[in-house]
């Protein structure tokens, strides 16, 4: 833990809070966006909020790849997993995700789907070698950081001439993402939504490097910390934004160099490029279409993509009317501000994706930092076992 | 002449041999196993005389009882095996009312197939778990199930324990004011097993905490019963469990300190590659007491006396609230929600 402890010292912590506290400017509301649910877990988890003066506001933004996964795949993984013929492998965090009419993995297991729960596309690559007669899909998902180990399955897939391997891929990529948030009508034409700079995900940036923010620096001026996932990494980071507005900057800083540089692993772009293209256009929850938001099997390796090979339809679901969860994933509204959030919702009956999984917005404040909320009653009280 | 003939019968190979379904079937091969691996194992007077039930004379006073499944996977793991938690855990359910234990039963649910060798290993554990603690298994019971029906052995208990007079420890009897102890670090049991667990196994050199705190409970209730609320071993679900579970059924809420809860660094360390919360990580030999704050030093002191809480702490206080929330102040310096798990223990994705 010596490596990591050093990352969570209050003592530190509480020095940088204070430099906050100092420079940033009483007259000004400072905004910031931190796009990926693994800071907004730190956040919640160490109790940052509490830490920051109040014209210092964070808003939680879309990176969560659960979250953002609209419910027709959920709908379509699920319709897959049912054929008798078919062992869909997935990570566990996908389970309990609810589909339309209150279906889930987890529920289509228990009627009798071949669902696994896996750690790594490494473990399907066995159950594939393993059980020949089995048509084994791995469900894909995740952002640049969980790319790379998919392109790597397909690589061995390849070299072991596997023939019952495919994939269900819903990779999605960071800054399409956020280029969409900042055309969004409500950051700006309705001003609905305030941003006055992001916190980059640092996972993710040392596969793609700090380059690619640098167009949206520019385009749109606003600053960019890459920042790391300890709680020390992410206050710092806010500080080095707050220095930035102070003076007028919009650069792309990179606070987590023990990791990423510039251009960032070209090797694991090189892999993810030999299988991988961008599709036009990918419809992310909350956002809606994104272009160029997400990638897919290039086509000579299309004999490894589950939706050609199955012919998986996506069908258009709907959300939840009452759920706030696109709003959310906006930064428009925060998660108390649902109606169904600790009522109808919680993470034992999520409603909504951003209850699910432990980076989601809802899930992250109402496990830790529910207690904020004075106005209602948060309390789930249950039967105890 | 009445001569007795001796029937000759083969020896149970238990160093090779498998349990087949004629050992649940009544005869004389269940006859064979239950003398040469449990009647060895656990050998006391009750078993000796050989009878479908054991009598025992208790004194007057309050009895408590309590039951439970065994069902860990995998079956051996680090610091222990199935037939020393159910043991433990047993004894620990009883000692959580303050309450001495008395006797064990213990029913055997094994899959066919099942290897004599760990069966024996199995009992033989249980057996000097039972001797250490001074509490014999004084009855129980045997069945086999066909192959794929079980997983390997399943363990069922029950116990009976007698409470001091005066002794009445309760639920709700938590006070706003009052102070919370752990008898040590926390989460090496979950650990232990994870690390063993199919697909997920990796090296460390933390072993389950399993182990009976009865003594240690007694030595509490002698310095200050009157002063302990209610105690709780932390199993399932972690510390976060158990003081959710007691903030709900108290009416109140808890403000303990990070700084303050014991952690082994390589419980903290495998907790952060696997993604949990090592406050949701199941204890086997751990103990939470909320006692009266003016008696806290002195339960402490008696707990650090004892081997098995001479790392026990105090991580916080009872505070009136209204909404029941577990509050930590987190060693970052912001404060959270200690909440239960939600589901099963995932570990995170990206």
């Amino acid at each position: 833990m010596k490596y990591i402890d050093e990352y969570r010292d209050g003592r530190l912590a509480r020095d940088i809070a204070r430099q906050i506290a100092a420079e940033a400017r009483p007259g000004l509301t400072y905004h910031f966006m931190e796009f990926c649910g693994g800071h907004t877990h730190a956040i919640s988890r160490y109790g940052l909020e509490d830490m920051l003066p109040g014209n210092v506001q964070m808003i939680h933004g879309p990176g969560c790849p659960v979250c953002v996964l609209p419910i027709g795949r959920i709908d379509a993984a699920i319709a897959l997993a049912l054929r008798p013929e078919i062992t869909l492998c997935t990570y566990g965090d996908l389970m309990r995700v609810p589909g339309s009419n209150g279906s889930s993995l987890l529920k289509a297991k228990a009627a009798g789907a071949d669902i696994r729960m896996v750690y790594s596309t490494l473990d399907a690559l066995r159950i594939a070698e393993a059980e020949p007669h089995r048509e084994v899909v791995f469900f894909a998902i995740g952002f640049e950081t969980t790319t790379p180990p998919t392109a790597l399955a397909l690589k061995a897939a390849i070299a072991r001439d596997l023939k019952n391997f495919s994939i269900f891929c819903n990779h999605v990529v960071t800054p399409a993402a956020i280029q969409t948030i900042l055309e969004s009508p409500d950051v700006r034409k309705l001003g609905t939504v305030k941003i006055d700079g992001f916190i980059g995900p640092a996972h993710v940036s040392t596969v793609i490097g700090t380059e690619p923010y640098e167009f949206f620096a520019e385009e749109f001026q606003k600053p960019v910390v890459v920042a790391g996932f300890e709680p020390l990494d992410v206050i710092q980071a806010i500080l080095m934004l707050v220095r930035q507005v102070n003076d007028g900057r919009h650069e792309v800083e990179n606070q987590y160099i023990r990791a990423v540089t510039q251009f960032g692993n070209e090797k694991a772009q090189a892999e993810v490029a030999t299988y991988f293209e961008l599709r036009d256009s990918f419809e992310w929850r909350g956002l809606g279409e994104v272009p160029y938001g997400a990638l897919r099997l290039r086509p000579q390796y299309i004999r490894f993509d589950a939706e050609t090979r199955f012919a998986m339809v996506t069908p258009a679901a709907k959300d939840n009317p009452a759920c706030e969860c696109g709003a959310i994933l906006r930064g428009v509204k925060k998660p108390a501000d649902c109606k169904l959030f600790g009522t109808l919702c919680t993470p034992d009956t999520p409603m909504g994706s951003c209850m699910v999984s432990s980076e989601g917005a809802c899930a992250a404040h109402w496990t830790y930092g529910r207690f904020r909320e004075k106005t209602r009653r948060m309390d789930a009280g249950r039967a105890v076992a | 002449m009445n001569v007795m003939m001796k029937t000759y019968r083969r020896k149970l190979d238990i160093r090779n041999g498998l349990v087949d379904l004629s050992h649940g079937a009544g005869g004389r091969a269940m006859g064979q196993l239950i003398e040469d691996i449990f009647h060895k194992a656990f050998d006391n007077e009750w078993l000796r005389a050989g009878n479908d039930q054991s009598a025992f004379v208790v004194p007057g006073g309050r009895m408590v009882m309590t039951t439970d499944g065994y069902v860990v996977s995998p079956l051996f793991f680090p610091g222990g095996n199935i037939g020393s938690l159910a043991v433990h855990g047993t004894i620990n359910d009883i000692a959580m009312a303050g309450a001495k234990p008395l006797y064990l039963s213990a029913s055997f649910i094994i899959e066919e197939g099942f290897p004599l060798a760990d069966l024996n290993r199995i009992a033989e554990t249980m057996g000097d778990a039972s001797r250490e603690a001074g509490v014999p298994v004084i009855t129980g019971d045997t069945k086999v199930v066909e192959r794929g029906k079980a997983d390997g052995v399943f363990i069922s208990t029950a116990g009976v324990g007698m409470v001091p007079d005066g002794l009445d420890l309760r639920s709700d009897a938590a006070r706003p004011g009052d102070t919370v102890i752990i008898s040590g670090s926390i989460g090496d049991h979950g650990v232990a097993v994870m690390s063993k667990r199919e697909n997920l196994e990796f090296d460390t050199a933390i072993i389950s905490d399993t182990a009976a705190l009865h003594r240690l409970v007694a030595s509490m209730v002698a310095v200050g019963g009157q002063h302990i609320r209610l105690m709780r071993d932390p199993t399932r679900g972690g510390i976060a469990a158990t003081l959710n579970e007691i903030a709900h059924q108290s009416r109140l809420g808890f403000r303990i300190d990070e700084d303050a809860i014991p952690m082994k660094p390589e419980v903290a360390a495998a907790c952060e590659f696997l993604g949990l919360d090592p406050l949701n990580v199941a204890n086997e030999g751990k103990l939470v007491a909320v006692v009266a704050p003016e008696a806290a030093e002195a339960i402490l002191a008696a707990m650090r006396a004892d081997p098995l809480g001479r790392e026990a702490a105090i991580i916080g206080a009872a505070v009136a609230d209204e909404q029941c929330f577990v509050q930590m102040l987190t060693s970052f310096g912001g404060g959270r929600i200690v909440d239960w798990l939600s589901g099963e223990q995932l570990p995170r994705i990206c």
